[in-house]
């Protein structure tokens, strides 16, 4: 057991960080330091970057663009992503939507849609939860039926996030309300011009009209557009989940933000003194510290077994990382919160969504109380983490 | 020892439950947050109406005169219903210094005033710098002949953009940092040099910053002695702590009465979500926070007015600790326990979160009060053993 890297991966590491440094539009870095919302055009303009160096999608197979890197390079080129405030390639292009075409679309599909979700020339929304659906996914309700060629969809969806951003939904809908629930479900790609499908926007916490509410009104997607096999669905986004969990730690976001946590704290006076030498803040970053360093090496060890098993099976480790994951990105940005202190106080919408370059107070904690508002669906998301719960005293303690 | 109401403060319970119960449903809130000031000048006067503006003032100035108590009923209704009106501002704070502080004239001048719902008034103190740190002034109060010149700014002023009245703090003498030389000093929000920048705030109320240039004051209307002011700062802190306790329990039990309503009709994997252990017990864990809280709330009633400076601000520190962890607990698990519901500003439990949040930081956050506790040696008194 060794767990320093090799020299060529850290070699690995420097150009990378290289790249980033080097690459990243400073307007979109500027965004990202103050905690700011990136515009939609921010996000394809990075991704495209990332394209035109073939990073965009470093774990699809390489026929479809992917690097060939083992989990490993992987893991460094998401942490290096992190540190630089580098914004994420879209996750529902490339992490989502991505992979299941690779492995189950059809030719016509993968040539249609791979180059184009690389490219961001194709922004892909989730069209899986619903009013009645969301930790019970496998109960959803909107219905497709066959007719011809098309489906004929009717239903709502719930939570489409950047669904406003979006050319197309991937989807889940019901197509035997016969099957027991898993097994009547397909998968379909849904062009968001379709007619028929309306979007409602929905505001979160943080005053961001983040997500909305689908409608489906008699809306025709051809058979072409169908993921598989019809009352597949289920297994194909089985095969997704899993795919989103294994990305959730962010420890690279997580140390940056202590990192800035710890600088901010210094402009800030407490009893006379910078809030970065007070005992109990100081502390309490600590700890933050001790913990994420706990998680980084769990990570690695799950990234470790990722590389050496063909053919990985799930671990249930990782719903340790999207357990511990997701409470250590809420504590980090809890305490930028409490470095902020009152002037987090004033709610300035317009500073959040970059739309201004006027700010009351300091700048950074502008953003603070948005961000942490925000945080707290972390761990709703994805699998709650009672779900990961659930999962883990299963599947690991067999209770 | 006497856990219940009088009859008297029945009263008032049921008349503040009442009219929140008519007047502010979640919806009927949204619409006052889209009025020119963010909340219902007509409700405002409603409260006049029934007394509520006047509660803490002595029956000269024609008040109520009620107590700690009755700002706890009142504040608790207000932290359910997340009033937005400014009666915190007002009544608590610049109510506050004039009760604590004011002349007898000053009083007659401005208490019945503010009871007729005809005045309001912000407490301009905090600024840019000074975080938590009471003392902590840097607008200068130079005196010019036997009036005051005020320079300088004050940030996050509550309800400072609707105020017609403020009360800020200016050094007269010392360093930043100074307990000694503060002065408190009674300003017209439209007098000459005064300029605010109204905003809204992250739980939908609103609050100014404010500069002062070259803001001439009467020496009338200097509030205390000249550079004596930071007990009384110190005590309206305190009385504003002992309010904020009682609204943030109020919000707390919303947001536990709510989420377990939530829990008992919501169904995933063909059953209540609340028939799920694991969120059964977090469900009692808010419980057992919310009536910790509840017990601060009335800690904090009984030792407001305490007479002994120390034993007061320890217990109010103490208050403001478990305020802070019980609010952060209860909105962070109201949410969770909602899932994605919880996330979204068209629901309600989201808003009681946003607020309980901020209560957190409003005259200083949880490690705050708790470095202040644990520096002036804890509550429990050493000679308490037998
Ligand atoms: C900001 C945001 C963005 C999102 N974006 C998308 C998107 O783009 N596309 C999409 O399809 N979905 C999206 N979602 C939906 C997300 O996946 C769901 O919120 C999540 O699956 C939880 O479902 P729910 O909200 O219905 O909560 P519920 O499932 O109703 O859960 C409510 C509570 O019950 C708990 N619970 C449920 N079942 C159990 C159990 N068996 N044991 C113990 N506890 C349980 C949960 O943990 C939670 O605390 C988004 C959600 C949010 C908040």
């Amino acid at each position: 057991m060794d767990l320093r890297y090799t020299p060529a991966e850290t070699a690995f590491r420097e150009e990378v960080r290289e790249f980033f440094r080097t690459s990243l539009p400073a307007d979109i870095r500027r965004k990202q330091e103050l905690g700011q919302r990136l515009a939609k055009q921010d996000i394809v303009t990075w991704q495209r970057i990332l394209n035109k160096k073939g990073w965009a999608a470093p774990m699809w197979p390489v026929e479809y663009g992917g690097t060939g890197w083992d989990a490993v390079r992987y893991f460094i080129f998401r942490e290096e992503l992190h540190l630089a405030y580098a914004p994420d390639p879209l996750g529902f292009n490339v992490n989502l939507v991505g992979p299941v075409i690779c492995a189950f679309g059809t030719r016509e599909q993968k040539e249609f849609f791979l180059p184009k979700l690389l490219n961001l020339d194709i922004w892909f929304c989730q069209g899986f939860s619903e009013p009645g659906s969301g930790s019970d996914l496998a109960s959803l309700k909107t219905r497709a039926v066959r007719e011809g060629d098309h489906y004929v969809v009717n239903g709502q969806k719930l939570w489409t996030s950047n669904g406003h951003n979006a050319d197309w939904m991937f989807a889940l809908v019901r197509t035997d309300p016969n099957a027991k629930k898993q097994r009547g479900i397909t998968y379909l790609l849904i062009d968001m011009r379709t007619p028929g499908l309306k979007l409602r926007p929905i505001v979160t916490l943080d005053g961001d009209p983040h997500t909305n509410e689908s409608f489906f009104d008699d809306v025709r997607v051809p058979v072409t557009n169908r993921i598989g096999e019809e009352n597949k669905g289920w297994d194909y986004a089985k095969f997704l989940l899993g795919n989103e969990r294994a990305g959730v730690a962010r420890v690279g976001t997580c140390k940056r933000r202590v990192l800035a946590a710890r600088a901010l704290a210094a402009t800030v006076m407490v009893d006379g003194k910078p809030l970065s030498e007070n005992a109990r803040f100081r502390e309490k970053l600590a700890l933050i510290e001790v913990e994420l360093q706990a998680l980084e090496i769990t990570n690695m060890m799950v990234v470790d077994k990722m590389k050496k098993q063909v053919g990985y099976q799930q671990d249930p480790r990782a719903s340790v990382l999207k357990i511990k994951g997701s409470e250590l990105q809420q504590a980090t940005l809890e305490i930028l919160l409490e470095a902020a202190g009152p002037s987090a106080i004033p709610r300035q919408l317009d500073f959040l969504l970059a739309q201004t370059d006027d700010v009351i107070g300091p700048d950074w904690a502008a953003t603070a109380a948005p961000n942490y508002f925000f945080s707290r669906a972390i761990s709703i998301f994805g699998g709650s983490n009672e779900i990961q719960h659930n999962i883990v005293s299963k599947a690991v303690l067999g209770l | 020892m006497d856990f219940d109401l009088s009859e008297e403060q029945r009263m008032l319970k049921e008349s503040v439950d009442r009219l929140l119960e008519d007047r502010y449903s979640f919806e009927q809130r949204k619409t006052y947050t889209k009025a020119p000031d963010g909340w219902s000048r007509e409700l405002w006067q409603q409260y006049a109406d029934l007394g509520l503006l006047s509660v803490p003032f002595d029956s000269k100035y024609g008040g109520f005169g009620g107590g700690p108590v009755e700002t706890m009923i009142l504040m608790e209704a207000f932290g359910a219903a997340l009033v937005l009106e400014p009666y915190f501002a007002t009544v608590t704070l610049f109510g506050g210094c004039v009760r604590i502080a004011g002349t007898e004239a000053q009083k007659d001048a401005l208490l019945p005033k503010i009871g007729e719902g005809k005045l309001l008034g912000a407490f301009a103190h905090s600024e840019r710098n000074s975080r938590y740190d009471l003392a902590d002034v840097q607008t200068t109060a130079k005196k010019d002949g036997s009036d005051w010149v005020l320079d300088g700014e004050k940030t996050v002023v509550i309800h400072g953009d609707c105020a017609d009245k403020l009360i800020v703090s200016g050094r007269i003498s010392g360093g930043q940092r100074d307990k000694d030389g503060i002065g408190l000093f009674l300003v017209d929000a439209k007098a000459p040099g005064v300029t605010r920048k109204g905003y809204p705030t992250q739980d939908s109320l609103r609050a100014a910053d404010i500069t002062l240039k070259g803001v001439k004051v009467a020496a009338g209307d200097m509030l205390g002695e000249s550079g004596k002011a930071f007990p009384i700062i110190e005590r309206v802190a305190q009385s504003a702590i002992q309010a904020l306790s009682a609204e943030a329990v109020g919000g707390m039990q919303e947001m536990l009465d709510i989420t377990v309503e939530y829990l008992k009709t919501r169904h995933q994997f063909g059953v209540p979500i609340g028939s799920f252990q694991a969120l059964q017990h977090r469900a009692v864990d808010m419980l057992v926070a919310t009536e910790q809280a509840r017990s601060m709330a009335m800690f904090a009633a009984m030792m407001v007015d305490e007479k002994d400076d120390a034993e007061r601000a320890k217990a109010i520190n103490a208050v403001k600790v478990h305020i802070g962890k019980s609010g952060r607990y209860v909105g962070q698990q109201s949410i969770q326990l909602h899932g994605g519901i919880g996330m979204t500003l068209e629901y309600k439990v989201g808003h009681y979160f946003i607020r309980s949040t901020m209560i957190e930081i409003l005259f200083g956050d949880t490690d705050h009060h708790l470095a202040a506790l644990a520096r002036a040696g804890g509550l429990i008194a050493p000679g308490t053993t037998a």
